[in-house]
């Protein structure tokens, strides 16, 4: 995939185990960090109604819209729970010398 | 001839979910869906909000397509009703005089408006708010400078008076109690969406007693008890809803505030389910204490799981009561019985809003409610809500300090 790496934050602006919103330009992205300390970004809405899934909660491997519970496999973006069926499209990141990265197209 | 499968009457929210769960759980016999409402099941939550501000020509907002339906071979009886159940024969009669057998029922009817019994001849004319028509109606009839007035200062009630704000219409909210949102939300927030109201522009009337409803030269007149005489182009009512049990008491299935199910969502007849709105159900996590709600979330979880039991699972039902209501860019947000609680405890979460955990005697969070703009306070209302799951007892200064990552507190 072709695309830019934008820096998103500090490491430490996303606290363990939750997500954080990211704005650019005309889209919105969710950026995650899990209890194990790994990054990860979607889209920021989830794909059933237009609800931000930065403010959802992070538990595991897993985010859970805010507003009806639907769930996503944050590293694959896989949808887990109704009412969500359409997957979450996920985005590369990197961490570099204490920032977070992320790639767009 | 048929082979009998799972039959579910209702295709609101906790009956297509059940459909579909059947499925997914790997039934792979006849469902059969039986809708009256002629549309495919949809969202009921924006009827009192987006679909009433929408300024294009709204559409229902489906939950599943058609083609869905097909693939899953849920087979979708449209627009028309369950006559009668023979239980002994195990199959339901349709109005149409179509025969379905079944081995298992599952009843989803939902609720029905509370009709509101008043004086005068424009009592007939009242708007009620439970289906997709109704809504349409409603959005037709809220133009720029109607004069509404909305009796209840429920949910619905302020739902709608907020969708009727933003259409330019002036609007007088009655409430018949001494406050707004008097069932299960803590005064301190019923404040909150008091002040934005009147802020937004609604007049409010508490403590109102409504004495009459005349309807003459083209408008209404209500009169209250005190004298006052309010003039108006709408109406609408919305003061709860009553359980659709017509069909269950007809079956001689045990009624108790709706269809009473034992905490495994069965009925009085072990091969007859019921799920969402219709069925008052023992919640284990409040001591077996007898409930029924109405919220969307419920239908989703107790039709998911009415279906598991129905392929035998028997599982008794214990998620945590949980519900929203958006007013103007207010979220309100209770997860389980505040009425369970004897006290209060405030975390003031600043610009984003409050949090109130309630705690019972024995200081266990029974729930957690909150307001605040928009998605802001999700997150840790989620949490409260695992709190409440696990019965947890934490300390109460831990509560109120908003320092306190919530998700220690699981710990």
């Amino acid at each position: 995939m072709s695309g830019e790496w934008i820096e998103v934050c500090a490491v430490d602006e996303i606290e363990e185990e939750d997500v954080i919103r990211f704005d650019h330009g005309e889209r919105t992205f969710a950026v995650y960090r899990t209890d194990k300390g790994h990054f990860y970004a979607s889209d920021g809405y989830c794909t059933h109604e237009k609800f931000h899934l930065s403010n959802g909660l992070v538990m595991g491997n897993v985010i859970e819209c805010p507003k009806h519970n639907g769930r996503f496999d944050i590293p694959t973006g896989a949808a887990k729970r109704a009412p969500v069926c359409v997957d979450l499209r996920t985005y590369p990141v990197k961490v570099e010398s204490d920032s977070v990265f992320i790639k767009i197209d | 001839m048929n082979e009998s499968g799972m039959v579910v009457v209702g295709a609101g929210e906790a009956g297509v979910r059940a459909a579909l769960e059947l499925r997914s759980l790997g039934w792979d016999g006849e469902i059969t869906l039986i809708g009256n409402e002629g549309l495919l099941p949809y969202e009921r939550p924006k009827l009192s909000k987006e679909l009433l501000i929408a300024v294009e020509e709204p559409s229902p907002a489906a939950v599943v397509s058609e083609a869905q339906l097909a693939e899953e071979r849920i087979d979708w009886v449209s627009g028309d009703a369950v006559r009668r159940i023979d239980r002994e024969g195990h199959r339901v009669e349709l109005a149409s005089g179509r025969e379905i057998p079944y081995m298992r029922l599952l009843l989803a009817t939902g609720a029905k408006p509370r009709k509101l019994e008043i004086a005068g001849d424009g009592a007939g004319d009242l708007i009620y708010l439970r289906r997709y028509e109704d809504a349409v109606r409603l959005r037709e009839s809220l133009r720029n400078g109607s004069r509404v007035v909305v009796i209840g200062g429920g949910f619905i009630g302020l739902e709608v008076a907020a969708s009727a704000i933003q259409r330019g219409c002036a609007v007088t909210l009655l409430e018949a109690g001494r406050r707004l949102l008097a069932r299960g939300v803590p005064e301190a927030i019923a404040k909150v969406v008091e002040q934005e109201h009147r802020k937004q522009g609604v007049r409010i009337v508490t403590g109102a007693s409504l004495e009459r409803i005349d309807k003459g030269a083209g408008e209404f007149k209500l009169r209250l008890a005190d004298g006052t005489v309010i003039p108006c182009d709408i109406v609408i009512a919305g003061i709860g809803a009553v359980p659709e049990t017509a069909l269950a008491e007809k079956s001689g299935l045990d009624i108790d505030n709706g269809i009473r199910v034992n905490e495994k969502l069965q009925t009085s007849d072990p091969n007859i389910f019921a799920a969402g709105d219709c069925c008052s159900f023992p919640h284990v996590l409040f001591g077996n204490h007898r409930i029924r709600l109405e919220a969307w979330r419920n239908a989703v979880d107790q039709g998911m799981h009415a279906a598991g039991n129905m392929l035998g699972s028997e599982k008794p039902y214990g998620v945590v009561p949980w519900f929203w209501s958006d007013q103007y860019d207010l979220t309100l947000q209770v997860a389980g019985l505040t009425d369970r609680a004897v006290t209060i405890v405030e975390r003031n979460m600043g610009e984003e809003g409050q949090i109130y955990f309630h705690l019972n005697e024995e200081g266990t969070v029974v729930a957690v409610s909150g307001i605040g703009s928009g998605g802001s306070l999700a997150k840790h209302i989620r949490i409260g809500e695992m709190l409440v799951e696990k019965q947890a007892k934490p300390a109460a200064e831990a509560l109120a300090d908003h320092t306190v990552r919530l998700k220690q507190l699981m710990r």
